[in-house]
């Protein structure tokens, strides 16, 4: 449910192509519900996820981050939610050293038969990020600025990525 | 390698403010071995400061830019249009880098991002260990290769010091004694009557801190 003030958390779910994907589905065919604000992005293995997405959805919008890989032992790449969830943990220490709240980013092991559980987990931890509140100050978007598009045609010109 | 590590996170983002844009440069050599300052931890530390700024209600953009050696101006065309356009800089580069950006690019603040720490190399993945003191006069021809000027706790010459208890220095247990491994390596080389050779005190005067190092065959 949301927030007194009507306020939800925008949250970014790296899930894995072969279970949490999976689950998700199941989830949507099994009509439970979670919220709306999860965004799923599929990814061929978490363990193609690196801080680098984690950091980069927390700095342009999200307010919790979900990393969901393959229960341990199940990887379809043998390794990728091993190091996922190690990468997660990176993520998470650069967050609290920088003074953010850890709890924003989470791994979660998952089968692609366990669509309850998938949908369960998101809305337990949409809760606690809700409770978490906003990650920007102004609750709507900070970030990036109106110069963006200037200083991505000069990062451009210059052969640079931003 | 020259070897470094992200400066802490709070120091770093203090030293930026609010600035914006920001560019942040990174560099393919050393920094980049060690993951300190390279293309990845340019984005890194770019959507770290972009998340800060989130958080706290301020704009902020960035350029992400890596050059193949910050040590060397030569390298730094790709910098110029961001730099032109950049409030602060944040470079990911060693000691030297930073100061090559900066004498580049005097009109513009260049805040290092990295704490440069020593000459070393990757003892395992994700592990860098000191190898070398840059103290400009190599003996580790005669020492079977092992340096005791950076490893034995003391920089004895002329070691052991006696104090290592089983192999292990006394002065922090974690290392072995450097001493030992020496002794160790020339006694399976035959070599263990080279130990007797006294070695008088070095002259420091000819590592960190001595002058510029001039090939007269290399300059135009």
């Amino acid at each position: 449910m949301p927030g007194k003030s009507g306020w939800e958390p925008r949250i970014i779910a790296f899930c894995c192509h072969y279970c949490a994907y999976g689950a998700a589905d199941l989830a949507g065919s099994l009509r439970y519900r979670y919220p709306a604000g999860v965004h799923i992005i599929r990814v061929p293995c978490s363990g193609r996820v690196d801080e680098r997405f984690i950091l980069r959805a927390l700095a342009r919008g999200a307010d919790g981050v979900l990393v969901a890989g393959c229960l341990e032992g199940t990887c379809h790449y043998v390794a990728g939610n091993v190091r996922a969830a190690r990468r997660v943990q990176r993520a998470r220490a650069l967050l609290a050293e920088m003074g953010l709240e850890a709890e924003r980013v989470e791994m979660f092991r998952v089968s692609a038969s366990m669509g309850a559980a998938f949908a369960a987990f998101v809305r337990d931890f949409a809760r606690r990020v809700r409770n978490l509140g906003p990650l920007a100050a102004d609750t709507g978007e900070g970030g990036a600025g109106d110069d963006r598009g200037a200083v991505e045609t000069a990062s451009r010109a210059a052969g640079g990525r931003w | 390698m020259i070897v470094a590590r992200l400066k802490p996170l709070p120091a770093l983002l203090a030293a930026v403010g609010d600035s914006s844009p920001v560019l942040v440069a990174g560099c393919q050599g050393c920094v980049a071995v060690c993951a300190a300052g390279g293309d990845k931890e340019v984005n890194v530390v770019a959507d770290l400061l972009e998340l800060d700024a989130r958080r706290r209600g301020v704009e902020r953009s960035t350029f992400r830019i890596t050059v193949p050696r910050q040590c060397d101006c030569r390298f730094f065309d790709p910098l110029a249009a961001a730099m032109a356009a950049a409030r602060v800089c944040v470079s990911l580069g060693c000691g030297v880098g930073v100061q090559y950006i900066a004498d580049c690019y005097p009109d513009k603040p260049v805040i290092p991002g990295v704490d440069t720490l020593f000459a070393g190399g990757s003892q395992a993945a994700g592990v860098w260990e000191e190898r070398c003191r840059l103290c400009g006069d190599c003996l580790l021809g005669e020492t079977g290769g092992i340096c005791p000027v950076t490893r034995c706790a003391k920089g004895l010459l002329n070691g052991p010091c006696g104090g290592a208890v089983n192999g292990r220095c006394e002065v922090d247990a974690a290392k072995p004694c450097a001493w030992q491994l020496i002794y160790e390596r020339l006694k399976a080389q035959g070599r263990l009557a080279e130990l007797e050779i006294i070695r008088p005190p070095k002259d420091w005067s000819a590592g960190a801190g001595a002058g510029p190092v001039v090939r007269e065959d290399l300059v135009p």
